[in-house]
């Protein structure tokens, strides 16, 4: 009997005081911390060069740590590599198949490199590739798929071992948004079953969409680390875009609220979190002003994102 | 969703993981040698052709015996030697830096493949190609000798085994410190070829005027020249033509084996060359 069903593990994920210091003296980590539970669906954010993938290549051991801990479902990276390895799937940010390979072999033999029979490896490499919609491009060299498609590839590969925590890196940069969705549609599957995922992204649209706890790194440090809800909740200023039946000529000054018109027929109105869109409108229809439409003008967690990273920023410079 | 092989974590069950994961390297290694053939396989066998017509029938008609033999027979042990050494070191250093420059190396390090299992794969895809195009060219020496009578069919098997398996690693090792494609080109060019060639492979160093046969002994493959020729002729040559002894053969070659062995399973440890 192993001992994992005698104790099961509550975190799929534990990072203590991860640091990484690069050769050439560049600190990408400083001593972060990171608990992701098992069966979440776990975003991690930050800006280019935050340390996202140094984290995820120091969980997938292709980035050695200069100090810190990693332990994988209660096992520790360090003691035993093998059982953390075994239990991750890893869909990196850049392509990074044989490109001369054909996309079965590809799959199949990465189910090998994790020890799963031939036999078993091709009936696996089968159910992934079709989900992914690839079976019919199975004996295609890599180099001679889509983008989309080298996507997806990498996805059926990532999953061929059937990993219990699947790290994304930046899944759908450069993704059509009927793929996208697709993607999306089945991660959230593949979670649903049971699968811990944690996911970085520059869409955070995405992130806003899939992920149920999000981290938000920067300059190698957490600067946030909640829920999705608690998370907008911080969000202050939230701008909303007004569509208007009829032009109007002059700025339309509303009581509590900062507005522009951005043309004739389209006003922004910034929204804090104290007062009520209800407002908004009841002003609107005292100045004799119909709304035909409202939306958004960013992205709520790209709003929160551009807050926390200039605040994260804004210290780092004064101290 | 979970793996049925996730909860196994036994020494058995490691082993056979690391077993599969072997066999999986393996068939890679090989299918990339079959699929590349025209690159792999046809350029070391058109060379030693041309070995064994220029230095052999044209040059070596004129040299008369060399040892008791023939200078193409002579020459023959020498010229698979030479092929296997340059192809077990070639398809390593090649096939492992290309994994590497395409990234597609990270498939194997994320892995929970053990380092020695990783290494033996890759060794072993070098020792394939290195005895196939040894076995080829000692196909095509048939054309150019009378009879090609072998002294000692295991003997000769194990030397050309072990030299490939030494070179194999070696490419390795050059694989895991290159940085661009220029790095694994130096050692073939600046080191292998002269130590080949001053090796053995053309003449017997005992006819070299001191100093140079004293320092030709510091060369390892006058060892594997001199024991690869022992197996397959060592009743017809003069006993004076021997390099070496062949138990001190097969001992460098082990030595060297096991030092190579352990430093790359070292360095894969530290991940040099590999991982940031």
């Amino acid at each position: 009997m192993n001992s994992d069903a005698l104790h099961p593990p509550a975190q799929a994920l534990e990072i203590k005081s991860l640091n990484k210091t690069y050769g050439d003296g560049t600190v990408a980590l400083r001593g972060i911390d990171l608990d992701v539970k098992e069966g979440e669906f776990f975003g991690l954010l930050g800006p280019n060069g935050a340390g996202k993938s140094t984290t995820i290549g120091i969980v997938t051991s292709l980035v050695k740590k200069s100090g810190g801990s990693v332990r994988c479902f209660g096992v520790d990276l360090d003691q035993d590599p093998a059982r953390v390895k075994r239990q991750i799937g890893l869909v990196p940010q850049e392509f990074n198949f044989n490109q001369f390979e054909p996309a079965e072999q590809i799959v199949v033999q990465q189910a090998g490199y994790y020890g799963i029979p031939r036999a078993l490896a091709r009936q696996r490499a089968e159910i992934y590739l079709r989900k992914m919609g690839l079976w019919e491009k199975r004996t295609t060299s890599a180099r001679m798929l889509s983008g989309g498609m080298k996507r997806r590839l990498m996805i059926a590969r990532a999953l061929v071992h059937e990993p219990r925590l699947l790290i994304l890196d930046e899944p759908t940069a450069g993704v059509d948004i009927d793929l996208r969705r697709a993607t999306w549609a089945f991660l959230e599957e593949i979670n649903a079953e049971g699968t811990t995922v944690i996911l970085t992204t520059h869409y955070l649209e995405e992130a806003e969409m899939l992920c149920r706890r999000i981290a938000i790194i920067d300059q190698g440090q957490i600067v946030e680390d909640t829920d999705k809800k608690t998370l907008l909740g911080k969000l202050n200023v939230e701008t909303f875009v007004f569509d208007l039946e009829s032009p109007v000529n002059k700025a339309i000054n509303l009581d509590g609220y900062a507005s522009r018109l951005a043309d004739g027929s389209t006003l922004e109105v910034d929204v804090t979190r104290e007062h009520s869109l209800n407002a908004v409108f009841e002003q609107l229809s005292q100045k004799g002003i119909k709304v035909i439409s409202m939306r958004n003008k960013a992205n709520r967690l790209e709003e929160l994102f551009v807050e926390l990273v200039e605040s994260n920023t804004t210290q780092t410079t004064n101290k | 969703m979970s793996s049925t092989i996730v909860d196994n974590h036994s020494l058995q069950a490691r082993l056979k993981s690391n077993l599969i994961g072997l066999q999986t390297i393996v068939i890679k290694e090989v299918t990339r040698l079959i699929r590349i053939w025209p690159q792999t396989i046809v350029p070391p066998v058109i060379t030693t052709t041309l070995y064994f017509i220029i230095f052999g029938k044209v040059i070596g008609s004129r040299v008369g015996e060399m040892s008791g033999v023939t200078y193409m027979e002579f020459i023959v042990p020498g010229l698979v030697m030479m092929s296997v050494i340059n192809s077990s070191y070639q398809n390593v250093v090649s096939s492992f830096f290309s994994s590497k420059f395409q990234r597609n190396i990270e498939e194997i390090l994320i892995s929970p493949m053990h380092n020695a299992t990783i290494l033996i794969g890759y060794i072993t895809g070098g020792v394939v190609r290195a005895l196939t195009i040894g076995t080829i060219v000692l196909m095509v020496s048939l054309f150019f000798v009378d009879t090609l009578a072998i002294y000692s069919v295991f003997i000769t098997f194990l030397v050309a085994l072990l030299t490939a398996t030494l070179f194999a690693n070696a490419g390795f090792v050059n694989a895991m410190l290159a940085r661009k494609f220029d790095d694994i080109a130096i050692i073939p060019t600046f080191v292998l070829t002269p130590l080949t060639y001053l090796g053995g492979v053309f003449y017997s160093i005992t006819l070299l005027p001191q100093p140079w046969e004293t320092i030709s002994r510091f060369n390892p493959i006058v060892y594997m020249v001199s024991a690869f020729r022992a197996g397959i002729m060592r009743d017809r040559l003069d006993a004076a033509a021997f390099d070496t002894n062949l138990g001190f053969s097969f001992g460098m070659i082990l030595l060297f084996i096991v030092v190579l062995f352990s430093t790359t399973l070292w360095m894969l440890k530290r991940g040099i060359g590999l991982r940031s």
